[in-house]
């Protein structure tokens, strides 16, 4: 069975599609003939960008009217496939959106999920994903024993994004079908919170605080210290439970997984739960006072002493360059 | 106000995790305990209920060997039972067919006004199971909930964002996931801990619940090779005499970040 026609579950931020979506359509043309960009909303702005990264097709449901991504586009998915349309594969980035519609479109087609993926492959028209387990340490090959379409999801940063110079893609209306019950959740408020600097999953540079910082308004040294090299400020699971950042900075298996170019992790241990977030970074740079910490097996630089005496001097120098 | 919290009883994440080469997955074998996820649901539950001025909280699981010892914390925390389902078959079974499970565990229970989960469990994170349950039972849900309230029967969330979060309303019944941290846990007293060992688990099979295939024969899914990760080696590491962060600069001239 060749695999000839990927779909991807496209979304768009600020008028462009987002990067998770530029990788995974980069990935899908490498695997397929045709691509397919999936928008559950509005794709009018982003329909050029995303035919220049080989989506030859874009569905696009439209404006949610404040109903909820999950519920719509797994409905209205499951209608065009009804009206004839099969995927051999759904790619979905592994993040808030594409995790709810991945989950019910499973239930609608009665289909297994793979998730939490790094890398695809069609080896012999077989389709073959790879998941780390275990903190990263081993690779797990996983394959679908039954027919399509194959839904899989995917770790941000798993592939390059690069354009193919593609034309305007053709738009297609999906109208949505009627929700039943399940389409009761309504949006009243949407709140943006104010971040300058790059966003966490996508900032080249990191700076992450842990335990090791002490009390709450040490964490400001790490703020400082992200702005001062234009990166992102992270955390560790430890002070998000402790209420010293939101959730939205945290970095972990169960938070944000981040690939930057530099990693900063001061006072920060190496639960293996974290690791699993930033272990993909390029060059990591460790400040903890305990020489036996796990972070510094996995880091380029380790400093080991006290961050309350490391990280001033270095904002210091820095600032003063 | 009756709650439904999903919990999974995990291998301690503390402790390294092993496969099992015979069919390369997870072993579960010795004590699992309570994810700790699941202990903010369990919570979540548990304020709902007081604010609500009555009502109960109830466990669903799947795990096992009947384990019990993390459904004993759960209980001890204040839920009123749970409902365990142990199978053999069970075995292998992959996140929709635990959705399945477990939406026929809630069935069970009789009338329920909301069903709660954490966002992924802590030892399989495939992060799918409480949407996947919302759509076998015909719910609506709102997923990675900050915060969570119910007020004259109409259920408030703020739902985590790329951007931020969203307020979101919602009827009832429902099912909501929480971020860790929407509450503080509760440490169980020890007077609910004694209480806990009296209070029912109901065991069941997979055929009681009338779901089948259950297990390997319904994952739809085969591990094909489990491979080393390339090992990222460690670099250098040194002692701060004063001037630790000098060498931080000059890393970050090398690497033209600044």
């Amino acid at each position: 069975m060749a695999i000839s026609n990927v779909w991807v579950f496209a979304q768009g931020a600020n008028g462009e599609p987002t990067s998770a979506t530029l990788e995974l359509l980069t990935k899908a043309r490498e695997i397929s003939s045709t691509v397919t960009a999936f928008v559950v909303g509005e794709a009018e702005s982003i329909a050029a960008k995303l035919g220049e990264y080989g989506a030859t097709k874009v569905y696009a449901t439209g404006d949610l009217g404040g109903k909820l991504p999950g519920v719509v586009g797994a409905a209205a998915m499951k209608a065009v496939i009804d009206g004839g349309d099969t995927p051999d594969i759904i790619l979905f980035p592994q993040n808030y959106e594409g995790r709810d519609v991945l989950a019910r479109l499973s239930v609608k087609l009665d289909k297994p999920v793979l998730t939490n993926n790094t890398e695809l492959a069609v080896q012999d028209d077989v389709v073959v994903v790879t998941t780390p387990v275990f903190g990263g340490t081993k690779l797990v090959r996983t394959t679908f024993t039954g027919s399509g379409p194959y839904l899989v999801s995917f770790r941000p940063k798993s592939f390059a994004a690069e354009p193919s110079g593609g034309g305007a893609p053709e738009v297609v209306a999906v109208p949505v079908p009627d929700l039943g019950a399940a389409g009761a959740a309504q949006v009243q408020a949407v709140h943006v919170e104010e971040t300058s600097g790059p966003k966490l999953d996508e900032a080249d540079v990191v700076v992450s605080g842990g335990r090791g910082l002490g009390e709450a308004s040490k964490y400001e040294m790490i703020e400082t210290l992200a702005k001062l090299l234009k990166g992102a400020p992270g955390a560790s699971r430890a002070i998000v439970d402790a209420g010293w950042v939101p959730y939205s900075y945290q970095v972990g298996q169960t938070g944000k997984v981040v690939k930057p170019n530099v990693y900063i992790a001061a006072g920060i241990s190496g639960a293996t739960q974290h690791m699993v977030g930033m272990k993909g970074s390029k060059h990591i740079i460790a400040i903890n006072k305990d020489k036996e910490a796990p972070i510094f097996g996995i880091a380029d630089l380790g400093i080991v002493g006290d961050v309350h005496k490391v990280l001033p001097k270095l904002i210091e120098a820095l600032q003063n360059r | 106000m009756n709650v439904i919290v999903c919990v999974k009883q995990i291998p301690d994440p503390a402790q390294v995790g092993e496969l099992d080469p015979s069919t390369n997955t997870l072993k579960r074998e010795g004590k699992l305990i309570l994810d700790e996820s699941d202990s903010y649901g369990v919570e979540m539950a548990l304020q709902l209920v007081a604010a609500a001025g009555g009502g109960e909280v109830s466990l669903i699981s799947m795990a096992p060997n009947g384990e019990t010892s993390g459904l004993r914390t759960a209980l001890a925390m204040g839920a009123a039972k749970a409902v365990l389902v142990s199978d053999p078959e069970l075995a292998g079974s992959d996140a929709l067919t635990t959705a399945k499970v477990l939406a026929a565990a809630a069935k069970r229970l009789g009338e329920f006004d909301l069903i709660l989960a954490g966002t992924e469990s802590s030892d399989g994170y495939t992060g799918t199971v409480p949407e996947q349950i919302a759509e076998v039972l015909g719910l609506p849900s709102v997923t990675f909930a900050k915060s969570v309230a119910v007020e004259d029967g109409t259920l408030k969330v703020n739902r985590q964002t790329e951007a931020g979060y969203d307020e979101i309303t919602c009827t009832l019944p429902a099912v909501v996931s929480v971020t860790a941290g929407v509450v503080e846990p509760r440490y169980p007293s020890f007077k609910g801990i004694m209480a806990a060992k009296s209070k029912p688990v109901e065991q069941v099979t997979a055929a009681d619940l009338g779901i089948s295939p259950v297990g390997w024969a319904a994952a739809g899914q085969q591990i094909i090779e489990v491979a080393d990760a390339p090992a990222r080696e460690a670099g250098e590491i040194i002692e701060d005499d004063g001037e630790g962060y000098a060498k931080i600069v000059a890393f970050l001239e090398q690497l033209k970040v600044i």
